[in-house]
């Protein structure tokens, strides 16, 4: 996942929010609730040029916590709110394909939460 | 549900910047007189918003960065500047859902909604057959609504939406609704019925038995994920399994209404002064509102749980909806008239006073209640 180009769809919009950012897929209308500002930040980063790897080096995402990142984000292609460039034919050589999951203590979780469809409470 | 969904609704407990399912009533007018009209709709209202307004209230919107809008009315085709609207609204980027009972769903408009992006259709219907649905949406609804769907579906519409509204009369229905939906390709949406607008005076009759909750809860338990619910359920979440969705009262929060006059309610179904947060009219317009008025910030502050803070079943079900105990006369920070548990029934016999219906565009023509 972490050698992955991938660039938020074209097709979604972020809105700012207290605890993170909203982002909502027109198309298959879709909410994401992206629950931490240091998500956002990397989500906006997604440049459709760097890899993962690199957007999260760049906005210093510590290792200890990559994991839940990438599972983030892997979610979050999944669901389409994010789409794949076409992956750089040689990504860096030596960029970390494997995340460093094993951590002591509690995993550092970047709360990402999926309403299906974008009708709530009425 | 787990911790991380917990702090979710925490969240949106307090508010959001903006919400994130605002309904927009275009229109008080209405060929139909539902017998549970939220809005107590029929005659249009002198004061409703003008085209320019309309198209005012939509740049706000846009600016605020709100997705997607649910318009309904009344009859929202009613409007002649109904398409106007859609189009501004896509123009500046705002999706669009819009409630209709397909009185004025012709093969021609049809077609032109079949044209349109990001736009869904929800088309109501209470029963199966002209039988059922007719004595709650009026002589000829049923026949309406089904040639509005058949329309759509010779448009080319793709996957619209079929929207029933539960009751006593249709629970034995379910499959049947699914069943048609799948014909059309469609999606179904099945909510709650709350005693709101002329619902206050036909709710006792219609709401579904405390058996027939049970059955509810199970059925949206086996076909939820394939069923749209507006998360409306929730109160049924104190039978045990939780309902898919968010478990809370999003009125105020992340939920509110627009009238055609322009005034902000906490929800649609709280069109009552006692939930009016202000007017898009009003200086700041409807972003002031939303972030600004007493009546919001107050809804955002931790609320009580009252007489259900005893209840182990709080956490399931939040005590139910506040539209439908202020309708009914209960205290709000108490059971649910249809407390699962019978909490809400009880303190219902112990009697209660029903506020009185300050908001009613009824036409002024008898209403035959249930002609059954
Ligand atoms: S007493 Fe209150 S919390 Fe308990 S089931 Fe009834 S409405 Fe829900
Ligand atoms: S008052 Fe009832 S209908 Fe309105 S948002 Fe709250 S629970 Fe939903």
């Amino acid at each position: 996942m972490e050698h992955r180009v991938v660039t938020l769809n074209p097709d979604v919009a972020l809105r700012p929010e207290p605890f993170g950012a909203l982002a909502y897929h027109y198309g298959n209308r879709r909410l994401v609730f992206l629950r931490h500002p240091d998500l956002v930040a990397v989500v906006y980063a997604l440049d459709g040029h760097r890899t993962i790897a690199e957007v999260l080096d760049a906005e210093g995402i510590a290792p200890r916590r990559r994991a839940s990142f990438v599972a983030a984000l892997a979610s979050m292609l999944d669901s389409e709110m994010l789409c794949e460039r076409a992956t750089r034919a040689n990504h860096r050589d030596g960029a970390p394909l494997r995340s460093s999951g094993a951590v002591i203590g509690a995993p550092p979780v970047v709360p990402l939460s999926f309403v299906h469809t974008a009708e709530v409470h009425q | 549900m787990s911790t991380s969904q917990h702090s979710l609704v925490d969240e949106l407990k307090s508010g959001l910047d903006a919400p994130i399912c605002l309904t927009w009533e275009l229109t008080y007018a209405c060929n139909l007189q539902c017998v549970h009209c939220l809005s107590s709709s029929g005659r249009r209202d002198p004061h409703e918003l003008t085209t320019q307004e309309a198209f005012g209230v939509l740049d706000d919107l846009a600016e605020m960065q709100v997705f997607y809008i649910n318009i309904g009315g009344g009859e929202p085709m009613i409007r002649r500047d109904f398409f106007d609207i859609l189009d501004h609204a896509a123009r500046r980027g705002i999706g669009v859902k819009f409630s209709t009972n397909g009185a004025y769903l012709t093969p021609e408009r049809a077609r032109r909604l079949a044209s349109m992006d990001y736009l869904d259709v929800q088309i109501s219907l209470d029963g199966l057959d002209a039988a059922t649905n007719d004595p709650v949406r009026g002589d000829g609804s049923y026949a309406l609504a089904r040639t509005a769907m058949d329309n759509l579906a010779g448009a080319g519409f793709g996957p619209f939406k079929i929207s029933i509204v539960v009751t006593r009369h249709n629970v034995a229905q379910l499959d049947g609704f699914k069943a048609l939906a799948d014909e059309y390709g469609a999606t179904l949406r099945v909510t709650r019925l709350r005693p709101s607008g002329r619902g206050a005076d036909s709710w006792h009759e219609l709401h579904p038995t405390n058996e027939q909750q049970r059955e509810i809860h199970r059925w949206l338990l086996d076909h939820g994920d394939h069923v749209l619910t507006g998360d409306s359920f929730f109160h049924l979440n104190a039978l045990g399994e939780s309902l898919p969705g968010l478990n809370m009262c999003g009125a105020g929060r992340v939920v509110c209404l627009i009238d055609p006059t322009g005034d902000v309610y906490a929800c649609p179904f709280v069109i009552h002064d006692e939930f009016k947060a202000g007017s898009v009219r009003d200086a700041g317009g409807f972003a002031a509102v939303w972030r600004e008025s007493d009546t919001f910030l107050a809804l955002r502050q931790p609320q009580s749980a009252g007489a259900c803070a005893s209840c182990g079943q709080f956490d399931a079900c939040q005590g139910g909806c506040m539209a439908a105990k202020f309708f009914t006369g209960l205290p709000l920070d108490g059971p649910d008239p249809e407390c699962v548990v019978g909490h809400g029934e009880a303190a219902l016999l112990e009697g209660s006073t029903p506020p009185l219906m300050l908001v009613d565009h009824s036409r002024p023509v008898p209403v035959t209640l249930l002609a059954r």
